[in-house]
């Protein structure tokens, strides 16, 4: 089924604009001493190491694979040794430290154009140099299996996450790049690449080639690929449809004009605890603390790799996320507040609703601190999940279904379609504090354990 | 509010796990937090949250709810006396009346909350915030004493508790506790003189306009009287603009419900405009006119606060649009053509409550029966 470029205006929504956006600079960071690989970033996956501790390996070599799948690798983002296997309760792997050599040398996957390639052979290139790992599949949100053949493959170069890394600007001066990556992925699937772009920001992505390209534009959630799927080309059981983002399509892109798997990208570091909010070049895996250290104010701060909604909380010694690309340092909100539920008071706060003071600014930057502001309860209040909802899918139905573990009603109301970053406002908005994120990522996981 | 913070903190430690009063944590727990909303920073999903909470949307309800609730005492005075007094005098007169029912309403509700609390061990909700206010207004002023503390335990252990808790009931637990008392109670409830304070002491008329209408006289009442509430019925639903004002900090905060309380309005005028073009010559109630039933009884006060529960009403958008028509008609139905109740609100916002989940049934099937046709269409 041909489908044609789309325009989509996304309406319900909340945009949350907080202080500390990143402004358009690039710099770089001190390469780390240690880089680290975690598995937890690769939901569901269960390591089989192919390293020890002090073994040598170069950027690109095979550190682990996945014990569900071997033909899924995951490969070191640098040059160096092997330092330290960090494991939890039951010997579970959290982390792989690797001490950095002082340059990187690459393993050669050699130079190959996939248009003289098969199918088979791209899949062996991206799965041998660790680039498969940043293939997702809808459903499920997990990285998606090379033996499938996806309906679709889908792209968001469009970010309305609150401090997002604007995609244009991470992607400026690889245009090049970017296109020998769509070209890979063209060759996975039989139906269409999907990129959806902003059209106010003028940029290469205009003129990618072999691409459906659909024009995406209104409040967050408009950038998720999920909520753009929804609108292109609903995911239906049984069928699978792979997203990449922007930046891993120029690391494929890469790998396939010089044969090299190269690990760096650009991260926005942002949040009102960052003295000046900018971009810098980093190594996946590198160690946060080499990331932020001197940029920061106060000392009551939460660091997030990931945006404020759906990023995980890190302390200074762990390393960057796999997926993401910001950093975002946020005032811890360990605080009471006298009387703090009455309406009309604590006005620096931002809700949805127009309980406070502050729906007279609408475009003010807020300083927004982690206080949970209040406690959880039991489903209340109605009608305020589905105002950040534009999906066609009952929310609070589907988050009831999933509590009741209810697998057939869980289908019907389309959890194939959603990702727990989809849920992410509804974490936000909801004034019984329901964990919406967790709740679905919970959903997700039984319906891979019982449906597959 | 440090000295206060450093009081709590010097406490709390009893009432931990492994403290001395562990098992009363839960009732520390709702006394801290109503005076601080507490520490707690997000673990899981999203780091940032909206700053609102549940007491925060209990209280802008309850906000909403003082306009009326300052006439209604107010009303109670003027209702005995007539004119010529001062504001003052009516409102202590009042105020009299009215705060031993609040009292009782709050205590009972609150301390069967906490007890309940703290035998289950979970926070203390914020949901009888706003039932422990509408039980008295939707009460009779001479309704005695002891019958309100019944009906409010009756309503919070069976409408509410035995269910689980805020958020688990399907009936409006202030409605169950005026329905208890009505069935249980009903010459306290109803007829032409519970509606005044000491009405037959003082010799005063305190005849509703529907109980007028019902006994198939023309009501005397003045449109303006409805409209401003210069008339007897129970203490907070009589005065038409005061209830409006609540309606508009409701939904100016979007707290309540737009769809709700339009489509009641519509149901409502619609049923009252067909009884008007039927007209009858032997029930008056077929031909009072249709926008005039809007301003009487408990309609604007059930239409705003009481159809509005988001727990007991419809959840779904379009089910919001049903539920909210079919109380406007049940409404008016039950109010002309029942001889033996003269008000229908709260009967048709009970009976929709109990409707409500099957309205959403209904609606969300729909949605799934266009996820299967999709998924029809892309087999074929």
């Amino acid at each position: 089924m041909q489908i044609m470029s789309k325009d989509i205006r996304i309406k319900k929504g909340l945009d949350i604009k907080l202080k500390g956006q990143a402004q358009q600079k690039l710099s770089s960071v001190p390469r780390s001493k240690i880089f680290a690989i975690k598995p937890s970033n690769f939901h569901g996956i269960i390591p089989k190491m192919t390293v020890r501790v002090g073994d040598k390996v170069n950027v690109g070599d095979v550190v682990f694979y996945a014990k569900q799948n071997d033909q899924i690798k995951f490969t070191s983002p640098v040059s160096g040794e092997i330092k330290e296997i960090v494991r939890g309760a039951k010997r579970k792997i959290l982390s792989i430290k690797i001490t950095a050599a002082a340059k990187d040398s690459h393993k050669d996957f050699g130079v190959k154009s996939p248009g003289k390639l098969s199918t088979q052979e791209v899949k062996e290139m991206l799965l041998e140099s660790g680039c498969w790992a940043s293939i997702k599949q809808r459903p499920y949100d997990v990285i998606a299996n090379p033996d499938d053949s996806p309906k679709a493959i889908f792209i968001s170069a469009y970010a309305t996450a609150p401090l997002a890394a604007n995609s244009v600007y991470v992607l400026n001066g690889k245009a090049k790049e970017f296109q020998a990556g769509i070209d890979v992925l063209g060759k996975l699937t039989e139906g269409d690449v999907h990129l959806s772009i902003n059209p106010i920001e003028a940029s290469f992505l205009n003129d990618v080639k072999g691409v459906v390209t659909h024009k995406v534009s209104g409040k967050h959630p408009a950038g998720n690929i999920g909520v753009q799927i929804s609108k292109i080309d609903p995911v239906n059981a049984g069928e699978k449809v792979w997203v990449v983002q922007p930046q891993d399509v120029v690391t494929i892109g890469k790998l396939f004009l010089t044969g090299k798997y190269d690990a760096s990208k650009v991260i926005a570091l942002a949040g009102s605890q960052v003295e000046s909010p900018q971009y810098y070049e980093v190594i996946q895996g590198a160690k946060i603390s080499d990331i932020v250290s001197g940029k920061l104010t106060g000392d009551n701060n939460r660091i997030i790799s990931g945006t404020p909604l759906t990023g995980e909380s890190v302390p200074e010694s762990d390393s960057l996320g796999y997926y993401d690309d910001v950093v975002s340092v946020l005032p811890e909100g360990n605080h009471y507040r006298f009387f703090g539920w009455m309406p009309f008071l604590g006005n620096d706060k931002l809700s949805m609703s127009r309980t406070f003071f502050s729906f007279l600014t609408p475009n003010k930057e807020y300083t927004l601190d982690t206080n949970f502001n209040g406690e959880e309860r039991a489903f209340v209040v109605t009608g305020e999940m589905e105002k950040v909802m534009p999906m066609d899918i009952y929310p609070m139905q589907l988050l009831k279904a999933v509590m009741t573990g209810d697998i057939e009603r869980m289908e019907n109301l389309g959890i194939y379609e959603v990702a727990p970053e989809d849920f992410a406002l509804i974490d936000f908005v909801s004034s019984s504090k329901i964990e919406a994120q967790d709740i679905i990522r919970q959903g997700l996981d039984l319906m891979i354990k019982e449906v597959g | 509010m440090n000295f206060l913070r450093n009081k709590l903190d010097n406490i709390k430690p009893l009432f931990e796990k492994g403290g001395k009063y562990e098992k009363y944590g839960p009732a520390f727990g709702g006394i801290e937090t109503f005076l601080f909303v507490p520490n707690h920073t997000t673990k899981k999903g999203a780091h940032i949250r909206d700053g609102i909470d549940l007491k925060r949307v209990m209280m802008v309800v309850v906000l909403a709810l003082v306009p009326a609730t300052i006439f209604g005492i107010w009303n109670i005075g003027f209702q005995n006396m007539g004119e010529g007094q001062s504001f003052w005098t009516y409102f202590s007169f009042g105020a009299v009346r009215f705060l031993p029912m609040v009292i009782i309403s709050y205590g009972l509700g609150l301390g069967i909350e906490f007890a309940y609390a703290i035998f289950r061990g979970h926070d203390v909700n914020e949901g009888y915030l706003v039932t422990g206010l509408l039980i008295p207004l939707i009460m009779p002023i001479d309704l005695p004493l002891w019958m309100l503390a019944v009906s409010v335990v009756f309503a919070v252990v069976i409408g509410k508790e035995a269910f689980g808790g805020t958020g688990m009931n399907i009936l409006n637990p202030a409605l169950v506790a005026r329905a208890f008392a009505l069935f249980s109670y009903a010459a306290y409830m109803s007829g032409n003189t519970v509606w005044v304070a000491d009405a037959v002491a003082d010799g005063v008329s305190g005849e509703t306009v529907l109980g007028t209408l019902g006994a198939n006289n023309i009501p005397s009442t003045s449109v303006m009287d409805m409209f401003m509430g210069y008339m007897p019925g129970s203490v907070g639903e009589t005065s038409v603009l005061m209830i409006l004002i609540g309606a508009a900090l409701l939904l100016f905060t979007g707290i309540a419900s737009w769809r709700i309380m339009l489509s009641t309005v519509i149901g409502a005028s619609l049923t009252g405009l067909l009884f008007n073009a039927i007209g009858s010559e032997t029930n008056e109630l077929f031909n009072f006119l249709w926008w005039q039933h809007l301003l009487v009884g408990g309609f604007a006060f059930g239409a705003v606060f009481m159809a509005t529960d988001p727990v007991t009403a419809a959840q779904t958008t379009k089910g919001k649009w049903i539920y909210g028509f079919l109380i406007g008609v049940f409404a008016i139905l039950i109010r002309v053509v029942n001889p033996t109740l003269p008000e229908g609100m709260m009967m048709a916002i009970l009976l929709m409550n109990v409707f409500a989940p099957t309205i959403d049934h209904y609606v969300i099937k729909s949605n799934i029966s266009k996820r299967k046709k999709r998924l029809l269409k892309v087999k074929a």
